[in-house]
């Protein structure tokens, strides 16, 4: 029977360890021992929401050092886990730093590492969706254990089964690498994107950044929307990172999803394309965006959405 | 200082990818520089200007990857390193960090320029594995970056905002785009680039047994995913607004 691990990323803690959460409840679900690692301040108070997905043992460690250095702590005191422990498969939330993690302990113990992985199917096999998700590759793996592998997040949906984990705390190890020295942070307001029951995102097609008030207004009108972007405009500095939906952004599921002068790229139409529903606005009729959207319009955004903001009034009464 | 760039050949984003043996197709087509890489060479280019020193380019491929490093050349790279070897057709990450690693090592480095993920791959997953390899810090995902004194400074991105990052060198950085404006190739710059040096390398020049540069993954099959159709399109003549406030409606989230 495997032994499969499932690392959590406290760096992901504005959701909450949900694509943790979401790999355990698919981890449980192949049956094997499944456990979990979580390093960072607040590791501790994890690993109750760890055992309730599924995770009977949860290596906790509460040190800032896990957090303040770029990977070579944790990956560190996980080899170390591994050699005292055997895993045969590790899951890893696809995130920054985790990857940072995972390629650290891939070189020090010769595993196999595959990224942006959307199934797994036990300690030999996993998944992983290409070309914008059109073609799904199986891949197999060899080499020593543990197999390391990064998990898209929302490629599973998280249910609690009851449990609870025997926590065993670890304690960080002195090494040296780069260093976080301050924090910022851009203050938000809103629901999150990743738990927006609509999301009202916008492309380079909204032509300048002060547009994007636009959305907004359109967003505040619906219940639970929140505002969401491309690549192009946030490498454009328009708006935040954070807003950022795709493959180097946020993947996203909400009720509707409404693409406001976006191509449709591949590596956007990964983070989006498990809406429920998607709506595109772009002048362009042969964008690739409306090949996957079930309303589409052709016209000018700037036209558009004010309209539809006056529409959306009207309705509501 | 003695800056190396890793930079990867890749099938041109702008014509859709093709399959060949369920492995991406890297010939025939039209293939360039991968375009996150030329952030990592205008980073690269903008350190020695500022600090003095070489930039040397380095990529793992196929024969043809000797033009993406010539591209490199051009933008004011000054030598370059290309490892290209039949053995190495499917490495994985973790083969392709032990190539680049040991290239790397023989060249002698203070600091290491890579992309956050490449294009094509997209695993985000071999400059991590090369800073384990060279035992050197990793300071990734940078958006802006400087050195002072013998210390690199970044602001690494972050979900929230952003971290300022320290790290010594020797050390190996990724760069996101947006990190800075890469130059285009001057005229001159390409008549330069053609005598410019590059080594060429083999696996067996670089110390690796074979085991090390085996691959730990197959791919059984590629199949193709549940597409999902196309819905109604309309040309907005002016009701196209309404439309869509009806399809809110209808799913019921206003
Ligand atoms: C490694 C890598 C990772 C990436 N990760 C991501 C990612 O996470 N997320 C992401 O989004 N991208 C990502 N990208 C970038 C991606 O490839 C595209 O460049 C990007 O998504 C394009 O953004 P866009 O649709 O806003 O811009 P464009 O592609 O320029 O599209 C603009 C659209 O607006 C339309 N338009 C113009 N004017 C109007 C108007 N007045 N009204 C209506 N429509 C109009 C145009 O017809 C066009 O279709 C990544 C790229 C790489 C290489
Ligand atoms: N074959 C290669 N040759 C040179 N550099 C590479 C190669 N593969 C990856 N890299 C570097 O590593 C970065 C991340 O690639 P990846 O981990 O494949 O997403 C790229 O942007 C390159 O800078």
């Amino acid at each position: 029977m495997a032994k499969i691990w499932v690392y959590g990323d406290p760096a992901q803690d504005s959701t909450g360890f949900k694509t943790t959460l979401e790999i355990l409840t698919k981890a449980r679900s192949l049956g094997g021992e499944v456990e979990a690692v979580v390093f960072g301040p607040g590791a501790t108070e994890a690993a109750k929401a760890f055992g309730e997905h599924g995770a009977t043992k949860v290596f906790a460690g509460d040190d800032a050092a896990f957090a303040d250095t770029i990977g070579t702590v944790a990956a560190t005191a996980l080899h170390q886990l591994v050699q005292e422990n055997q895993p045969n498969i590790i899951l890893f939330p696809m995130s920054y730093d985790a990857r940072d993690v995972a390629s650290r302990l891939s070189a020090k113990t010769g595993s196999t590492l595959m990224s942006n992985a959307t199934d797994f199917t036990g300690a030999d096999g996993a998944k992983t969706a290409i070309f914008g998700g059109a073609q799904i590759v199986d891949v197999k793996f060899d080499g020593p254990d543990p197999k390391l592998v990064l998990i898209r997040p929302k490629s599973f949906d998280a249910e609690p089964s009851g449990g609870t984990a025997e926590v065993v705390s670890v304690s960080a190890p002195t090494v040296e690498g780069a260093k976080v020295v301050e924090r910022h942070e851009q203050a938000a307001s809103g629901p999150k994107l990743e738990d927006a029951s609509v999301i009202v995102s916008g492309g380079r097609g909204l032509q300048d950044p002060s547009n994007f008030k636009l959305l907004e207004d359109l967003a505040a009108l619906i219940p639970g929307a929140a505002v969401g972007a491309t690549r192009a405009v946030v490498d454009a500095g328009w708006v935040p990172y954070a807003m950022q939906i795709g493959q180097t952004g946020k993947t996203v599921k909400p009720k509707v999803y409404i693409a406001v002068g976006i191509s449709g790229a591949t590596q956007h139409i990964v983070g989006m394309k498990s809406s429920d529903r998607i709506v595109a606005i772009n002048k362009d009729a042969e964008a690739p965006i409306f090949q996957l959207a079930d309303l589409g319009i052709v016209g000018d955004a700037l036209k558009v959405v004010p309209k539809l903001t006056e529409e959306v009034k009207a309705r509501k009464g | 200082m003695n800056v190396l760039v890793l930079v990867k050949q890749i099938p041109d984003p702008n014509n859709p990818y093709q399959l060949a043996n369920n492995r991406l197709k890297r010939d025939g087509g039209q293939n360039v520089l991968d375009p996150g890489d030329e952030f990592g060479v205008e980073a690269a280019l903008q350190l020695t200007e500022a600090n003095g020193g070489e930039v040397t380019v380095v990529s793992m491929g196929p024969e043809s990857a000797m033009e993406a490093i010539r591209r490199a050349l051009s933008m004011g790279a000054h030598k370059g390193v290309l490892i290209s070897d039949d053995s190495l057709q499917g490495a994985d990450a973790l083969v392709t960090a032990r190539v680049l690693a040991a290239a790397i090592k023989k060249t002698g480095f203070d600091l290491v320029i890579a992309g956050v993920e490449s294009t094509d791959g997209s695993t985000g997953t071999v400059p991590g594995a090369i800073a384990e390899l060279l035992g050197v810090p990793l300071a990734s995902f940078a958006k802006h970056l400087e050195i002072k004194d013998t210390t690199l400074h970044i602001q690494r991105q972050t979900e929230k905002g952003y971290d300022d990052v320290e790290s010594p060198l020797p050390a190996v950085l990724t760069v996101t785009a947006g990190v800075n404006e890469p130059r285009y190739p001057t005229f001159k710059g390409i008549m330069q680039a053609k005598s410019k040096p590059v080594e060429q390398l083999k696996v067996g020049d670089l110390g690796l047994s074979a085991d090390e540069a085996k691959a730990t993954q197959t791919v059984n099959e590629v199949t193709p995913a549940p597409a999902r159709g196309a819905g109604e399109k309309f040309e907005d003549d002016g009701t196209g607004a309404a439309k869509v406030a009806d399809f809110l409606k209808e799913a019921k989230v206003i």
